[in-house]
């Protein structure tokens, strides 16, 4: 690797424990951003010549608090300023420095950092947008291609939101051990959701977003390493590895969504799935389970079943039932529907499904669903207008184009049989 | 004489490696491979899940305690392993040197005495 790839990557690796510290002194996240560059800058221009510090993230926090207080003392007074290479001179002070940086310290500055993005007040895309930017530094334009809007509405968007989230109280001081689990759930929802943004592409933006399921990833290694006996993170992260592992079959030549019974398994990723799986065991044994791990065994077992006729129905029906007790919601029924209809057959699944119309009439795969279980009980009229319905609701010319391929399929064996009988 | 050749690196820096690249390396290290497959010098190539996926047990007896993480937090993590048949210590590190080539990782060879060669089926048969 070059010394500029490698600087790269540790700034990268860096940002978050370093954004974290910075906003701890500062208590300005616009103060934390500008030190964070400057000392950056400084690693740029150092590094090459002095070669690497031993602790990257403490050299950053130093020189960047103290260029940070410098700028501020040269605004106020106009005072000299000290020679550059003074203060990128650390010499013995990097061994001091590195070990006043506790460990503890520093793992409530990084969760601190991700919790203000989750701010309640902010809506999902904006606590995605400003944890982007702030924790994992991608560029304006880089989030703002993500989220398929120009660049200017992007900067103006997070501007917004971290007006918002510094005009409200950031919890400055140590967290209790009750707050401190309240505020991984609500990093952990907010990781889910960057995961989402990216995972829920379809067709020719996934190039993308597909860097969003990455950081994702990314963040939830960082939050694991900081809280590694946390089954709940262990679940998430595995939960987000073995669906990304399924990323090269998802998409056909032409960018179409290939349902996961029609993937080629052999494109999963072995590695992610070998991590995934591990973590969902790792999790297993602390015997707490949460929706996370819950989603992440079900996962895993689809990861597992090395033909789509080898899936272990039955178990996903039943870690859906679990899911749906701790966790209630229309959608997870219906997925439990799904798994049912696998195991048993589509009369129970259909019995399951038809208590949901109130709640899912405006939701394009509850159609689609519906749609495919009447076909399997030779009700094809009624099939006939809940895919039609489906296609109505379709937010992505992907999902209308999946289900069109259904109401083939319908049409055809319609004519097949008719020309049989 | 068997020897290990251990690979260490940050695996933050290898988990920031695009599939690309990644695939550029295996590549690379298994054309490497492929004259010491031929004379029957290679043993089984290793690839570790990241220290997350980690599990220690540490004490003695009934202080026996199950730890998530890592035995050690460390700046490079051991990733992973090769065992080889070599003649010498000069020859294994002519060959770590080959594998090795363009990547900044840090390998450290180490002698190995087999006590068993195993029976695990899969091992015969595994290719990556």
């Amino acid at each position: 690797m070059t010394d500029l790839a490698w600087i790269e990557t540790a700034l990268v690796g860096a940002r978050p424990q370093v954004m974290g510290a910075l906003l701890r002194y500062f208590r300005d996240l616009d103060r934390a951003e500008e030190a964070f560059q400057e000392a950056c800058l400084r690693a740029m221009k150092t590094w090459p010549v002095k070669g690497p510090p031993r602790d990257p993230a403490a050299w950053l926090i130093f020189v960047g608090r103290n260029a940070e207080l410098d700028s501020v003392r040269r605004d106020s007074r106009n005072t000299e300023l000290p020679e550059d290479s003074a203060i990128s001179d650390l010499g013995d002070a990097e061994a001091d420095m590195a070990e006043r940086l506790d460990d503890s310290h520093y793992r409530d500055d990084i969760l601190r950092l991700m919790f203000i993005c989750c701010h309640p007040d902010l809506p999902a895309t904006q606590q995605v947008a400003l944890a982007l930017r702030i924790v994992c530094g991608l560029t304006v334009r880089e989030i703002a291609a993500a989220f398929l809007v120009n660049e200017k509405a992007m900067e103006q968007r997070i501007t917004r939101a971290k007006r918002r989230i510094m005009a409200a109280d950031v919890p400055f001081g140590a967290p209790g051990a009750a707050e401190r689990a309240e505020r991984l759930a609500a990093v952990a929802a907010m990781i889910y959701l960057i995961f989402n943004e990216g995972y829920s592409a379809s067709g020719g933006e996934e190039h993308v977003r597909a860097p969003l399921c990455v950081e994702a990833i990314r963040l939830a290694r960082l939050l694991l390493r900081l809280f590694p006996a946390e089954p709940e993170v262990m679940g998430l992260l595995a939960l987000m590895l073995l669906q990304h592992a399924r990323t090269p079959a998802r998409l056909d030549a032409s960018g179409n969504i290939v349902l996961l019974e029609d993937q080629d398994r052999s494109l999963w990723s072995r590695d992610m799935i070998a991590e995934g799986l591990a973590l969902v065991d790792k999790a297993m044994r602390h015997r707490r389970p949460g929706p996370y791990q819950i989603q992440a065994a079900i996962a895993a077992l689809h990861a597992r079943a090395a033909r789509p006729e080898d899936t272990d129905w039955r178990e996903i029906a039943l870690l859906y039932q679990m899911l749906e007790r701790m966790q209630p919601s229309p959608v997870v029924t219906l997925n439990r529907a799904v798994a049912v209809f696998k195991a048993e057959g589509p009369e129970a699944a259909l019995a399951l499904v038809e208590p949901l119309a109130d709640r899912l009439s405006g939701y394009f795969y509850f159609h689609g669903v519906r749609g495919a279980l009447l076909k399997e009980l030779g009700r094809k009229a009624e099939a006939r207008v809940a895919f039609d319905k489906a296609i109505a609701l379709a937010r992505t010319p992907a999902e209308a184009a999946h289900i069109r391929q259904h109401i083939d399929r319908l049409m055809k064996e319609g004519k097949t049989k008719e020309a049989a009988g | 004489m068997l020897y290990a050749i251990l690979c260490y690196h940050d695996e933050d820096v290898v988990a920031s490696w695009s599939k690309a690249e990644d695939d550029a390396v295996l590549a690379k290290r298994k054309r490497v491979q492929k004259d010491f497959i031929e004379r029957g010098k290679m043993g089984p190539a290793v690839r570790l899940v990241p220290t997350t996926g980690a599990t220690t047990i540490r004490g003695a007896g009934s202080e026996q305690v199950v730890l998530d993480g890592p035995f050690a937090e460390t700046k490079e993590q051991l990733l992973g392993f090769y065992l080889v048949d070599c003649e010498n210590l000069d020859e294994v590190i002519d060959f770590a040197k080959r594998l090795k080539e363009g990547e900044s990782c840090t390998f450290e060879i180490r002698p190995v005495r087999l006590f068993e060669k195993g029976v695990i089926p899969e091992l015969s048969e595994a290719t990556a």
